[in-house]
């Protein structure tokens, strides 16, 4: 049984910044390293970033990208609709599409699309956007913690983890009053949160981060997760500086948009915010 | 009242989920009477009436023991509604909430008490605002004399309150693509100062008021079963949403007007599978989830 694993997803490229993490992650010391998917995007170079994986036994699931590219999809089902973060996804996926291996696109495609995980006393469930859809953005801001239960319970998970939005964020689902006082008991095929739990469930999502962007927060670190049963739940959000000036330079020399090298130096996002739900959208600049 | 398409072509669209609890809260009333309005809004048209505040809390209620995720309030006009701020405060304690208005009777005391109840909660506020044209003469024909400078002036006070209002805009000037649309409503708003301008352009109901002001749906505009083989039913927002109304919950706020779109009389009985047998599905089907924050974009057919 595994008592302490990092977590990380949304690489984009980004082999600078896991490199950094991975090395981080060695010295502190975890059981097992997962990757949650998104392995391009954004990014220069995708092909160096596979290696790395192997080299340190990355157990990986499938990200939506990943799905587009080895089904030779013709977008990245991210789902934007504004036509400027479409512009920017569109030449960011043709981009990645082209510069990574037929025999990387392949191994994407081999991928389980899910993973479970026993960490101590909870049953982890590991996906990219929702134990229910690949692309689900499931934003702090807008998720609900009765949804989040609905889940627990529906998918038989303690703790859920998360990535895809590409900012970090931890709920704890098991005291949370609004949905202990007012369970429905009523109709059976209904899911009721709390039935049939002998002890009140402690659950909780959390959404690991990305590796490939800073999370619009104005600079240039990015996150991993490390969970942890003490025996209980201990979520530690790691930051990681890493050479982002020279993954910039590198976006130049590749012709990347001007806009993603400025996420990179700055830490705004400058594209895909029609996406963002006010709450987030907020705390960035643009 | 809206009249079904009776033959065995007509899908069934069951619910996957109820991510999405949407109140009509104040009816089919409106202080303004639209011209392209899908369910012919209006100060005197009270076909839906306003939801007392105790009937909204029951449905709260039930609504955290199925796992909702997302609330929304929509009219008619919300702001017309007494107890709207109390309630979406409270609301704001359970989910995200978005509330669909024309912002022309916003007021300050409660833009803060919003505000304050935002900024507690670990959820977003989200307002969509309507506004049909990028300049005076060409939305003042459809939504009426005065409202694009009244909405205008609402827009500010949303954004003066800290708040960064999404402006729905229907495609009801088909003279221009949506994306022209959209880079208009852009460049009209950054000129008003709105230096985020977030746009969601919606495509045209042909249902309610619309169809005196252009046209109804055409005999093929349908949905049948065969379409919806490789269609992504996610979609639909008939797929993970119902609509509470003073009169009952409702499949999705477009059909209010068609009798059999009434599932139940509380959420409980109200969760059970739905036919597309209206022509209006054939404008979910042609652009997705119509009814999301987000815009969407029509299909390639
Ligand atoms: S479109 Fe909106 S603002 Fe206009 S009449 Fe209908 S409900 Fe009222
Ligand atoms: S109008 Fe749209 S949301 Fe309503 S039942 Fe038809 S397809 Fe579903």
């Amino acid at each position: 049984m595994l008592s302490r694993i990092a977590l990380f997803g949304g690489i984009y490229n980004n082999y600078l910044a896991l490199e950094a993490a991975l090395r981080d992650i060695k010295r502190r010391g975890v059981d097992a390293i997962y990757c949650l998917g998104d392995f391009g995007a954004f990014g220069p170079h995708p092909d160096r970033v596979f290696p790395l994986i192997w080299d340190y036994q990355v157990e990986c699931i499938q990200g939506n990208y990943d799905q587009s590219l080895a089904l030779g999809l013709s977008d990245c089902q991210c789902g934007y609709t504004d036509p400027r973060d479409n512009y920017f996804a569109r030449i960011s996926y043709e981009y990645t599409y082209e510069h990574t291996s037929p025999q990387n696109r392949q191994w994407l495609g081999t991928l389980p699309t899910h993973r479970r995980v026993q960490l101590g006393r909870y049953r982890v469930l590991l996906c990219h956007g929702s134990p229910r859809k690949i692309n689900e953005f499931l934003w702090e801001s807008t998720t609900s913690t009765a949804f989040l239960r609905w889940l627990c319970q529906t998918y038989d998970a303690d703790v859920i983890c998360a990535t895809h939005t590409g900012i970090k964020w931890h709920r704890a689902l098991g005291n949370a009053n609004v949905v202990a006082n007012t369970v429905s008991t009523e109709n059976p095929a209904i899911h009721s949160c709390n039935e049939g739990q002998a002890r009140p469930p402690d659950w909780h999502f959390v959404n690991v981060g990305v590796l490939g962007r800073p999370e619009n927060d104005g600079t240039t670190r990015v996150w991993y997760t490390i969970l942890e049963a003490t025996p209980q739940l201990r979520v530690e959000f790691v930051p990681v500086e890493y050479d982002y000036q020279r993954l910039a330079r590198e976006m130049r020399e590749e012709r990347l948009p001007e806009e993603f090298i400025a996420t990179i130096l700055s830490g705004w996002w400058t594209t895909c915010l029609e996406i963002l739900p006010a709450k987030e959208r907020k705390r960035g600049r643009f | 009242m809206l009249m079904p398409l009776i033959d065995d072509q007509t899908p069934v669209v069951h619910l996957a989920h109820l991510d999405h609890l949407w109140f009509q809260i104040t009816g089919t009333l409106c202080n303004l009477t639209c011209r392209h309005c899908f369910i012919s809004c209006s100060p005197h048209n009270n076909n839906f009436g306003f939801i007392p505040r105790d009937e909204v809390e029951k449905a709260l209620v039930k609504s955290v023991s199925l796992g909702v995720k997302e609330y929304y309030y929509t009219g008619g006009e919300p702001f017309l509604h007494p107890d709207l701020v109390y309630l979406v405060c409270r609301t704001l304690e359970l989910g995200p909430v978005t509330i669909l208005t024309n912002a022309t009777i916003l007021r300050d005391d409660w833009l803060q008490r919003l505000a304050r109840a935002e900024a507690e909660s670990p959820y977003s506020l989200e307002f969509r605002v309507s506004l049909d044209g990028y300049d005076a003469i060409t939305n003042d024909a459809v939504r009426g004399a005065g409202t694009f400078a009244r909405t205008l002036r609402g827009l500010r006070r949303l954004i003066d309150h800290g708040f960064l209002p999404i402006v729905t805009v229907t495609h009801v000037d088909e003279t221009l693509s949506a994306e022209q649309l959209y880079y208009r409503f852009v460049a009209m708003l950054q000129e008003q100062g709105y230096d985020r301008p977030r746009v969601k352009i919606l495509p045209l109901l042909r249902l309610g008021a619309e169809v005196q002001r252009t046209r109804s749906y055409l005999p093929q505009e349908r949905v049948t079963k065969e379409m919806l083989e490789n269609f992504e039913l996610d979609h639909l927002l008939c797929r993970h949403a119902r609509v509470v109304t003073d009169r009952g919950v409702y499949v999705c706020p477009i059909l209010l007007e068609a009798a059999d779109a009434r599932l139940g009389d509380d959420l409980t009985s109200s969760l059970s599978s739905f036919a597309l047998r209206y022509q209006a599905c054939y404008t979910c089907y042609l652009y997705g989830t119509i009814c999301a924050n987000t815009s969407s974009q029509q299909r390639d057919l």
